[in-house]
Parts: C-alpha cells; structure tokens; sequence
C-alpha cells in the first residue's frame, strides 16, 4: 500500500468554483480507484486559488489477477483429425494460454473447448496515468476556456504544473501539455517564486506550508476567522459584522491570509448603511464593523493575501482606505445628486425606461401594479386585514422610480432599497417607505418577507404583473430554462401568501391577473409545482404529505400549511396508518370500477344495506364526517385528522365482512356509493390515499 | 491617519507610459500608436479586435485613448472620466507564465510586489456588439483595480485559434495609485528635469473633460447624429456587400483582394458605434430602441470581422 497525492497547479481559480471542483476532484478519484479496486483507506482533498490537491492513504499498488473460465468453439472445429486448427489457435490466445493447456468439456450442447484465462491485474501507478487525466478533464466548470493552439482541451484555467505521487514515486500522467513530476509551486509573492519537490504525499501539507500556501481550506477558513477577531480587538467594544459568504469568498481568494483593520471619516456614516455595507461587502470584500448597538463603525476589515509587517502594513491600508473614500465619494456624489429631482418627479421619467418591449415601460408597469395592488388591498380589508389602501397606491406609484437614479444605476444590487430610503429621505410616511424598501423581499430562500402588509401587496402585485404578462407572451420557463427567474418571483407569491397573514389566496391573486382562459390554466399549473416545492423545501414537509393535502386543495396557502403540519403530527400513529391503507383501498375499488363502467350514484340508498358493518361505516361515517367537518372548520385538523384514525375498527370490519362488489347490480352500485361518500367527505383535508406507509 | 511617503518615488503620468511600453518591447513586442479614431475601449482598436483573429502569431502593444462619453462629469468628478487611457498588450498566442511576465511589468514601474495585496479576482469580459467574449481576471492591488487581463476565447462570433492575451492596464488609475492622489486631476504628469516644474493631469486634459462632457450631454445635435450613424452605417454596408463579390476563392485578381479596404469598413462601423455613444449620453436612445441599434451595429462589426478573417484566409492562399 501507498499514499497517493495529485495536485494540480493552475492560474487563478474563479473563487466561486473552487469548493465544488475541489469536491469533485476528489469524487472522481475515489471512484476511480475504487472501479479499479485499487481503493485506498482514507483520503482529503485541498484547494487554494492556484492549485486543486487529492491525498488518498493506503492505496492498493497492484491490481490482483481476475482468473476466469472461458468457453471456446466445438471440439470438432477446433481440431481436425487431432491437429489444432486456426480457431482453436485463436481461442488460445484470446485466452492467454497455449494450445497445449486448453481443455475439454463436456456441454448438453456437445463437446466444446475451454480455458483457464487469466488476468493480469495492473499496476495503480499505470492505471492512474491512463486513466486519471479523463477523470481530471471530465471536472464540470461553469465556465471554462481553451489556451493552446489547436484547441486540444477545455479547463477553467491554463493549468501550470502537475503534481503526482504514489509513495515516493511520480506517477507521470500527462493533461493539457503537462506531465506530472514532483516540482510543485508556493505562494506568488512570499515563496521565492522557484519551484520545490514534493518529496512524498505525506509531507504535502507541510510543504507547502514552509512555501506560505495554506492548502487545507478549513485551516484558512480558521485562520481568517481568527484574525477577523484578532484585529476587531483593536477597536474598542466592536465586533466584526458576521457573513458567512464573504468569508468563503476571500477563503477561496488566498494561499496565506492575513487581516487588515483600516479606517473611514466617520461623516461618511451619514450616507446610509445599506449603500456603505454595499460598497465595502460586494465591490470591495471588506468586512464591515459595527459598535455594540450594532451601528456602522467607521472601520472595515480587508483579507489579504500577503504577510502583513510594519513596513507593508501601513501602505497597503492607505492604498486600501483611498479606494474605498473615492467609492465612498461617489456614492455621496449620487446621494446629493439624486435627492434634486425627487421620486415623485421621476414617476414620468419611467415612460423612458421599458420593462419589457412587448409589455411596455415601467411607467405602465408601475399602472397595472397600482390597479393590482388596489385589488388586493381591497380584498384583504373585506377579508377583516389592516391595510392602509392609500399607502399601498402611494407605494406602488413610486416603487420603480429609483430605476432612474443614478445610484441605483452604480448599486444595481440596491434597487428598492434606494427608492424606500429616497422615499423616506423626502418626507414619505414610513408604511409607505418600508413597503418600497421592501419590495424585492423575498428575493432568496434566506431572506425574511415584506415586514408590512403593504409591503406585501406591493410584492405580490409586482410579480404577478410580472409572471402574468410574461406568460401571456409564452416566455414561460422550460426545463433549466428560466431567464426571467420567474420560478423565484412565483416562489416569493406563494411565501408571502403562506407567510404574511394577508387574508387572500392564490386563486385572489391569480384572479386580478384577468390571464385568458388558456394562460390562466398555464398559471394555474405553474404555481401548484410552486406550491409543492414551497411545502416540501420551504416547509420540509415529506413528498407523499404535500401530494395528499395539495390533492385536497392548495389555494388557501396558509391553510394547507396547516393542513401539512396536522398530517405529519399524526402520520406515525397506527390506526392513521390503517385508514390510509383503507382509503387507498376505497379509491383502487372506485377507479377499477369506474374503468369497467359501473354505475355510482350519487347518493346512499339505507334500505339496500344489509351487513351490519356497511350500516355502521354508513352512520358512524356519517357521523365523524359531520364532527370532522366542524373542527375543519375552525381549522382544528389535528383534532379532526384524530377522528379520522378512529375510523379504524369500522373500516376494517367493512372490509373484512362486506364484498363491494357483490354479484347483484344494485347492491353492488349502492356499496360503490357508500364508498365514495366517504372518500368524499374524509377528503377535504388531505387525500389520505396518498399517505405512504413509513417503514 | 499615518501617511506613508512614496509619491516621490513615484513615476510621473508619462514615465508610466514610457515604462510600461519599454518594459513590452523588451519582451518582444511590436510598439504601435494609438489609433486616430474614437474607440470606448483598447480592445475596439484594429490593433486588437482584428489582429486577434486568423492563425497569425502577433505581440503588439499600443496606448489608447478611449472615449466613453456617458462616463464624463465635466472634469468635476475626481475619479471619472470622459476619455482615460489604456495601455493595451496583446500575446497571440500568450506565452506560458504570461501572469508573472505581467507581475514583472508591475515591478518595473516601481510596485514592489512584497509591499502590497495582489490578487487576481475572476472577471470575465464580454462585447457582445463585436460578437467578443474572453475569461480572465481583474488585478486588484490594495483593493484597487488596476489592470484587466483577459483571454480571449470569440471574436467577431467566430473561435480563435490560437487564442490571445490581453493586457489592459488603467494608467490613470495606476499613476493614481503611485503617486497615492484622491483626485485623477492632480497626478502629475511631467516633471521638468531642469526646473522640476510639474504639470498635472488637470493642467494637461482638464479643459477636454470640460468641453467634451459639455458636447455629449448639451450641445452634440440629436438628429444630426442620427444622421451620421444612418450614413455611416450605409457606406460600411455597401462595403459589406461588396466584399461578398470581391472576396471569393473565384477571383483570380489577386490584387484586388489585398486591396479590398476591410480597414475602411471597419472604420466605417467604429464611427457607428462612437455615434451611438453620443447618442446614449444624450439621453437621446430610449432603451427599446437600444436593443435595435446595438443589433445594427453588431451587423457591421461582425459582417467586418467575418471580411477580415475571409481576406486573411484568401491571400494566405495566394502566398501559399
């Protein structure tokens, strides 16, 4: 057994990519090996911009020799009068074997030749050069580039130097020009620039290490970490402001990290922190750091990737500190500026600015989403909701303005924000600041709902604008193909439905859309994928659940969330257990039925009961139906659902003594009715059949 | 806050240039002038968009001038500009360990690399009016960028091969960054080495920020720009159209083929394109009509890079 390192040294790595190649780099190495049974005992994988790394421990250095029996052509082909004729000559060296070593045996079919081939198993160092570079070029990259002439190979980057090692020996694999040695390379600036030997998998790590490369990402991660809350301790009672993701980012942009604490004038604090953090977090890296009221402090924290002394540190901070005044300047620049010509004034300018060519500028957007909004608003308030009707119209009227505005235009990522602190910063009343600033929420799975039911309306009636229309055009999704996001701005619907307290469902929604018939029921299918993604992914409810209660309806969202939560409470329980295996009966019994043609009426008719288990599923059933439909009613569902269980002994009596389809037609027909009442009635909460048993 | 002095060290604007463009001929490149033509970037320069196609190795290197007349703020903007200049390189086919011939250049203008943050961040470049794409990066020294560095993978919508490098260094941006200066318009860009007299960028270009932002945003004549993008666009498409009976395998004129001006053409569709600049910075294009235009224009400068490729091919034949 031997280690086994493979390293591969490229130009910078897009940081966005670097785990996932990294992870599959990995994958395809163990499987790999695995295939070829040369599979090791444990293994990790590193990464840093400029390399991806595999460590395999204990790999098998040598396949073992697969001995098979094989079958060659009859006796009385392969040999005339003794003497081996070409086909036996042939089968023996298919075989690996001398003519003199095949033998005879004997078949139903006749007399036929056989051989004991063997083979032999390969050596891991030549199974891994022919076979590795396939698994390297196979790595899926977002996006990826070709560098030599001629095109010979597609990789993210050119890469640079290869590094592979199986104990002390290179295993020499050739891919995109490179053959695989031993020379590896350190940090940019801090190593001496030269190359170094890896002397053996082992001591990878740690080579690098003395070349100021940091290969394992966790120990970076660590390491910036740690120094984020190092340097904060410089600033008195601050923290740094936590976020995972650009944590991972500057991970994932440095061999050798170091922290940096710089500084801004505290009167740039007057612009708002929304537009500050912006600025510091998506177009420069830097961390933010807030006081303990959680307030913006004038300082940020830079990730660099070099090793900070007292002669570089002082340099790189002012170089730092002026990028981010000038960014700072600008952004104060737009401030001022936009504020001359007020959100109101800008109404007009959106006639200038299209949504889409065939559904017009934003200014008749902004027009429909006020009449949409003034619909659903007006809905919610007979429904008993606090809405302030006029907020909501002032809202919708302004919310696109800050398309105009220059500094939505350099902070694109800010649009609605800009707009509701503009709004606020010009004497709008806070409902209605708050529902533009919040517009676009929730634009990812992370993100909170509108905080206010204004808010929401504005969000709901933006997007159905916005998905109506382009569905009215055909431009719906397809497939992997969604560039308008329209799944996201459907998914944002149907969480603010399901999570606002907004008294209104998706058929309210749907309805002030005014789709055409044949784009309604396009809309109509779109949103149930919708809605049943929300339910399992949102709401982490099982897939058989959402099946049963969206089969029951799904147009009041936060009464199937009810519903959902009330049939995973009870799901478990035996006698629930027993009744959906009885529904599902019930509903096999009426689709066969239905399928031959037999008649079901409408209605039971008592007299033709005869078994005193159909007397009982008829009044018992009768009677639980009407006790379940009150506590639906008052959306007691897991009391209703514990009602529905206690069906059990009645059902499985039913089933154990009655025959539904009895040979007389009208009985037959009359049972057929009974079962479907109760289907009928015990469906309004979810389609029991539905339910699959958990074992 | 400490101040750290470096400015004195620091390269004047022209030293820069000087430097930089050494430092490139040293490693064998060709030194070019900036084209006569108004371009929004280095990339839009002949010297690139079309030296970049067609199998012929080239290293050239060239300052540019480039006009983006929507970035101009009347000189008030400490940090942006009407016209900027770049220094633009082209590696066809890059040579291996292209990043630390480039890191050197860095160095000889007086970075020293142990001093500062350098990292190259993904930043992958697109024209989609010239059918153009690359991947590559942005160089960001101390949280700056300075530099785009870019492969170029499409041009004109046809593949290269081989494939170029492409250098652009910021010169504003970095003589800024040496001289450590908030302000674009203080750099100083000569110094007299009798007197020591320095002139600054401001003294040299102000006025032209000034006047030009006054031009594109107040004065420039909406219809009549209207009209010169419909006549250029005119001409380069009757050039276009020509080149379908001139540049045929079955013309045997050999001559005509080397002397058909695709070059003209080209021009012809630079204009198109700095046209509708002024245009947009006169607020003058809704956006619905954007989209129309750029597909216009697009038609020029693909129809002149699919010329270019095609009489590259026709008189490679001829020679061969």
């Amino acid at each position: 057994m031997a280690d086994f390192l493979l390293e591969i040294g490229l130009e910078e790595v897009p940081a966005r990519m670097i785990a996932g190649a990294q992870a599959e780099l990995l994958r395809r190495t163990l499987a790999l090996l695995e295939r070829e049974q040369l599979e090791g005992v444990d293994a990790v994988s590193y990464s840093t911009p400029r390399r991806l790394a595999v460590l395999v421990r204990g790999v098998r250095e040598q396949q073992a020799d697969i001995t098979e029996e094989v079958t060659g052509p009859a006796v009385k082909i392969a040999f005339k009068d003794g003497v081996a004729t070409p086909a036996a000559e042939a089968f023996a060296r298919k075989s690996g074997v001398a003519v003199a070593d095949l033998r005879t045996i004997t078949t139903p079919k006749g007399e036929y030749l056989a051989a004991t081939s063997v083979k032999k198993g390969r050596s891991a160092a030549e199974v891994l050069a022919s076979e590795l570079p396939k698994e390297i070029a196979g790595i899926y990259w977002a996006k990826n580039m070709y560098w030599r002439p001629g095109k010979p190979e597609r990789f993210v980057r050119p890469v640079l130097w290869i590094v592979c090692l199986l104990g002390d020996a290179v295993v020499p694999l050739t891919f995109a020009g490179k053959t695989a040695g031993r020379a590896s390379y350190g940090h940019r600036v801090l190593s001496s620039g030269e190359p170094f030997e890896i002397v053996a998998p082992e001591s990878y790590l740690a080579q690098l290490e003395g070349e100021y490369v940091i290969a394992d990402v966790e120990a970076r991660r660590q390491k910036i970490r740690k120094a984020l809350d190092h340097v904060t301790r410089a600033v008195e009672a601050a923290r740094w402001r936590e976020d995972e993701e650009l944590v991972d980012s500057v991970t994932h942009l440095t061999e050798w990290p170091a922290v940096l604490l710089g500084g801004f004038e505290p009167a740039y604090l007057e612009l708002p922190e929304e537009v500050l953090v912006t600025v510091m977090r998506d177009h420069q890296k830097y961390f933010a750091v807030e006081d303990a009221q959680g307030k913006l402090a004038p300082h940020f924290l830079a990730v660099l990737n070099i090793a900070l002394d007292e002669t570089n540190e002082p340099i790189i901070k002012q170089g730092n500190e002026r990028v981010l005044r000038a960014r700072f300047n600008d952004a104060r620049f737009f401030w001022e500026f936009d504020q001359r010509t007020p959100l109101t004034e800008r109404v007009k300018l959106l006639e200038n600015v299209t949504f889409q060519k065939d559904l017009g500028s934003y200014a008749t957007k902004s027009e429909r989403v006020r009449s949409l909004a003034a619909q659903l608003a007006k809905i919610a308030s007979s429904r008993g909701a606090a809405v302030d009707a006029s907020a909501v119209d002032e809202a919708a009227t302004l919310a696109k303005t800050d398309l105009t505005t220059e500094l939505v235009k350099e902070f694109t990522e800010l649009q609605g924000v800009i707009g509701g602190l503009y709004a606020k910063a010009q004497g709008a009343s806070a409902t209605v600041a708050d529902a533009i600033y919040d517009q676009y929420l929730p634009a990812s799975a992370k993100d909170s709902i509108p905080r206010s039911a204004e808010g929401a309306l504005l969000g709901l009636a933006d997007r159905i604008d916005t998905i109506s229309g382009m569905f009215a055009l055909g431009m719906e999704p397809t497939g992997s193909k969604d560039p308008f996001a329209l799944r996201r701005a459907a998914n944002s619907v149907v969480r603010i439905l399901a999570e606002s307290g907004l008294p209104l469902t998706l058929a309210d929604v749907l309805g002030a859309a005014q789709s055409k018939p044949e784009v309604a029921a396009k809309l109509q299918a779109f949103f149930a994928e919708r809605i049943e993604f929300y339910l399992r992914e949102g709401r982490g409810q099982a897939y058989d659940v959402v099946k049963a209660v969206v089969a029951a309806g799904s147009e009041d969202l936060r009464d199937a969330v009810a519903r959902a939560e009330a049939v995973t409470a009870v799901r478990g329980g035996e006698d629930f257990i027993a009744v959906s295996a009885a529904f599902k009966r019930m509903k096999n019994i009426l689709d066969q039925a239905q399928a031959k043609g037999e008649s079901i009426p409408a209605s039971v008719n008592t007299s033709l009961l005869s078994d005193d288990s159909e007397k009982a599923l008829e009044s018992t059933g009768g009677r639980v139906a009407g006790d379940v439909e009150a506590l639906r009613a008052k959306r007691q569902y897991r009391e209703a659902l514990t009602q529905v269980a206690s069906l059990r002994p009645v059902v499985n009596e039913f089933f154990e003594r009655v025959m539904v389809m009895a040979p007389e037609a009208d009985i037959r027909a009359n049972r057929l009715a009974l079962l479907a009442r109760t289907v009928a009635d015990f469906s309004r909460i979810a389609d029991f059949s539905e339910i699959v048993a958990q074992g | 806050m400490p101040h750290v002095e470096n400015k004195k060290k620091a390269l004047t604007f022209q030293e820069l240039l000087f430097t930089l463009q050494r430092f490139w001929a040293e490693h064998g490149c060709v030194l070019q002038q900036p084209y006569d033509l108004e371009v929004g970037a280095g990339t839009m320069s002949p010297d690139t968009f079309l030296r970049v196609l067609g199998p012929k190795p080239i290293s050239i290197a060239y300052a540019q001038p480039s006009r983006r007349p929507a970035d101009g703020r009347y000189g008030e903007n400490p940090n942006r500009l009407f016209r900027h200049t770049q220094l633009q390189v082209i590696l066809k086919p890059p040579p291996e360990r292209v990043q630390e011939l480039y890191l050197e250049s860095l160095v000889a203008i007086g970075i020293d690399l142990k001093e500062h943050d350098i990292k190259f961040e993904e930043d992958n470049w697109e024209w989609p009016v010239g059918g153009a794409w690359g991947v590559g990066w942005q160089v960001m020294l101390d949280g700056q960028e300075i530099t785009q560095f870019t492969y170029f993978q499409q041009c004109g919508g046809m593949d290269l091969d081989p494939i170029s490098g492409e250098i652009t260094y910021g010169l504003e941006r970095i003589a800024q960054f040496l001289q450590d200066l908030d302000s674009i318009y203080d750099i100083v860009w000569s110094r007299d080495p009798m007197t020591g007299t320095e002139l600054t960028y401001g003294d040299v270009r102000l006025h032209e920020e000034q006047q030009f932002s006054a031009y594109s945003f107040d004065y420039a004549d909406v219809d009549k720009l209207w009209e010169h993008l419909r006549l250029y666009e005119a001409e380069c498409l009757l050039l276009l159209e020509r080149a379908k009976t001139v540049l045929t395998e079955e013309n045997d004129d050999a001559l005509a083929v080397k002397r058909f001006p695709v070059m003209g053409a080209y021009e012809l569709a630079l204009k198109c394109s700095h046209t509708f600049n002024l245009l947009d910075a006169r607020g003058a294009i809704s956006v619905t009509e954007r989209v129309g235009v750029m597909a216009r224009i697009r038609t020029l400068i693909v129809g002149v890079a699919k010329i270019y490729a095609e009489q590259q091919r026709l008189t490679s034949l001829v020679a061969a």
